[in-house]
């Protein structure tokens, strides 16, 4: 596995833990489709959770949450219509979160989570 | 975290409304976006901000930045705002302390300096005149926006220091950038270039002619063979007028300073302006247009100063005539998409013509080779009521050789400013009470009212007028031109020898 890959994953696994310190519960991870992937599926209570994980060495590109653009977070709503569909689950409350994850491999990485992102 | 407060000026003409900058940082995507009608040029703030943020250390949040301009419905344009704006997203984030009620006006370059921008002077009087005195603008534009009396400014070179005035955090801040400054004019430039009264040979009576205009401010005309020294004689206009009184001063600073492309006023303007627009000028280069936002025109820019007009018959009829309004009221009201602008120009026209279209009418004007028809009409394109309003018509003839070899002796612009200078004291002295300054603003009323001469005084144009060779008009501007004749040969009341002259002065291009 390629170094930006193994970060990713890292960075994945970072967020997840965190969300499930924040009381939600993990139900599905690196779920894909043709449309594309989707890192974390979690439930907060009724509410079914797309949280979408950027994980950065420094911020030197730019921060993780710049790279969240307009199309990306439409495939993101996209993608929690097709998980719903392909699960035959009917969840009428669904809500995408972008997580960032900064991890210099000095110290803790930095976690940073944006909630009901439109 | 929250929302960010700053001030800034919006300018409509020369009228400025304060804006308020409003901030708000919000907990989702990086985004930024300006709200309240912003130009073009003021929606590129967004990356110019970015940028001189992160490279003066204090790199904005990256979250979503939402600025405000209040009143939303007012059109904002330029650069201008930059800084403002800058100064309230930091605000929302907590990265600087308290900005209070501080107007800020500069545009930001991408290392972070503060550049200057134009019509900086009327911004600060409006800030000052609605209760804002503190203000920050560029340090190039500090020696303008401290011309404004009551105004509190402070100039900056980049926005690393005033970050770091304002409370921000020193540790990364770029302190030591300290980018070239700008160029800044010698005064010296403009005092040299003006030219003398002296290099202008014989012409005895168009030089006199040009002595009244300027003491009293009258209009002139001047008709005259091509190569007669029309175009000489009006360049040397604006040397022999007085130095402009500080609210005059201010205006025309003002005026310049928003016509201005680039380069800021250092200290007020104490000349009388002299705009020359090509005849080929439309009526908004004259009269002020544009796009969007009317800008000044020549008439405008000439504001306390000299409006010429070289071969006045080739502009266009509807050029000529939109000034008859300036002329009357001093004021240029302009309609345009955005708004309403209105801009002063209370200017003295001075107008120079050919004899005929084609120059040659001179003299005898056996070589003239225009029918009478084409003469007319020639003349006809500068209407009667423009004409009206000019109170010199005077005919300028070849300089002869006698007057060209004596050249060197003629007076020079000092000495007959002085002359000027005096006469015009001695108006302001006695019009102080109706509010006027000049002779040429004397309304006819005042003139056969409290000013009126005694009956052996004026025998000679109550008998023009009796005969019909005055119009009712023609003796009020007699008697104007009469009395800067009096002014300048330093006599209390015009005598019948003034009133000859006066007459004379109307007449000389009756004949064209």
């Amino acid at each position: 596995m390629r170094a930006k890959d193994l970060l990713g994953r890292n960075g994945e696994a970072l967020a997840a833990d965190f969300l499930e310190n924040q009381g939600m519960r993990i139900v599905d991870r690196n779920w894909r489709c043709a449309d594309g992937e989707i890192d974390i599926v979690a439930l907060e209570g009724d509410t079914l959770v797309v949280a979408e994980v950027k994980t950065r060495r420094s911020l030197d590109y730019g921060h993780p949450f710049e790279a969240v653009g307009a199309a990306k977070l439409a495939r993101l709503h996209r993608l929690a219509s097709s998980w719903c569909r392909a699960h035959q689950l009917n969840a009428p409350r669904r809500r995408v979160d972008v997580v960032s994850v900064i991890d210099s491999g000095v110290g803790h990485p930095q976690l940073e989570h944006l909630r009901g992102v439109v | 975290m929250g929302v960010g407060r700053s001030y800034c000026v919006a300018l409509v003409g020369l009228n400025g409304y304060i804006v308020e900058v409003e901030a708000d940082i919000g907990q989702t995507l990086p985004n930024f976006v300006i709200l309240g009608l912003p130009d073009a040029a003021l929606n590129e703030a967004k990356e110019r901000i970015r940028s001189a943020a992160q490279n003066s250390g204090i790199p904005l949040s990256r979250r979503k930045i939402t600025a405000n301009l209040i009143p939303a419905s007012l059109p904002k344009r330029g650069s201008g705002f930059d800084l403002a704006i800058t100064m309230a997203v930091l605000r929302a984030a907590d990265d600087i302390q308290s900005i209070g009620g501080t107007v800020f006006i500069a545009e930001l370059g991408l290392d972070g300096r503060l550049r200057p921008v134009r019509g900086i002077l009327p911004a600060v009087m409006a800030s000052v005149q609605a209760g804002y005195p503190d203000i920050v603008v560029a340090e190039a534009n500090a020696a303008e926006a401290a011309l404004v009396p009551g105004a509190n400014v402070r100039g900056y070179k980049t926005l690393a220091r005033l970050a770091f005035d304002f409370g921000a955090d020193p540790k990364d801040l770029a302190l030591d950038y300290d980018p070239p400054g700008e160029d800044v004019p010698d005064e010296a430039d403009t005092a040299t270039l003006a030219p003398d009264l002296c290099d202008v040979s014989g012409q005895g009576e168009a030089r006199r002619a040009l002595e009244v205009a300027a003491a009293g401010g009258h209009h002139m005309l001047l008709t005259g063979p091509p190569g007669a020294g029309k175009t000489m004689l009006a360049e040397r206009l604006p040397g022999l007028l007085p130095d402009l009184a500080d609210t005059a001063a201010m205006e025309v600073t003002a005026i310049h300073s928003l016509a201005a492309v680039q380069s800021s006023a250092v200290r007020l303007l104490r000349r009388p302006p002299f705009e020359n627009p090509h005849h080929s000028a439309t009526a908004a280069a004259i009269i002020g247009g544009g796009s969007g936002l009317p800008r000044p025109g020549a008439a405008s820019r000439a504001h306390r100063g000299v409006l010429f007009l070289d071969e006045a018959p080739e502009y266009e009829r509807r050029v000529l005539d939109a000034l008859r309004q300036p002329l009357e009221s001093g004021e240029l009201v302009i309609h345009r998409s955005a708004g309403t602008a209105a801009y002063p120009a209370r200017f003295q026209l001075i107008l120079a013509a050919n004899p005929c279209p084609c120059g040659k009418a001179a003299g005898k004007g056996t070589e003239c080779t225009c029918t009478a028809m084409m003469r007319r009409r020639y003349f006809g394109r500068i209407s009667g009521p423009l004409l009206d309003r000019v109170d010199i018509q005077l005919h300028v003839e070849r300089v002869s050789l006698a007057d060209f070899g004596n050249s060197g002796r003629e007076e020079d612009t000092a000495t007959v400013a002085g002359r000027v200078l005096a006469a015009r004291l001695r108006q302001f002295q006695r019009l102080r009470t109706f509010g006027l300054e000049t002779n040429s603003q004397v309304p006819g009323r005042t003139l056969r009212g409290q000013l009126r001469l005694p009956p052996g005084t004026t025998r000679i144009l109550d008998t023009a007028l009796e005969r019909g060779t005055l119009t009712a008009r023609g003796y009020d501007r007699v008697l104007r031109l009469a009395w800067t004749l009096a002014d300048l040969g330093r006599s209390d009341s015009p005598d019948i020898d003034h009133i000859g002259q006066a007459l004379g002065l109307r007449q000389a291009a009756a004949a064209t």
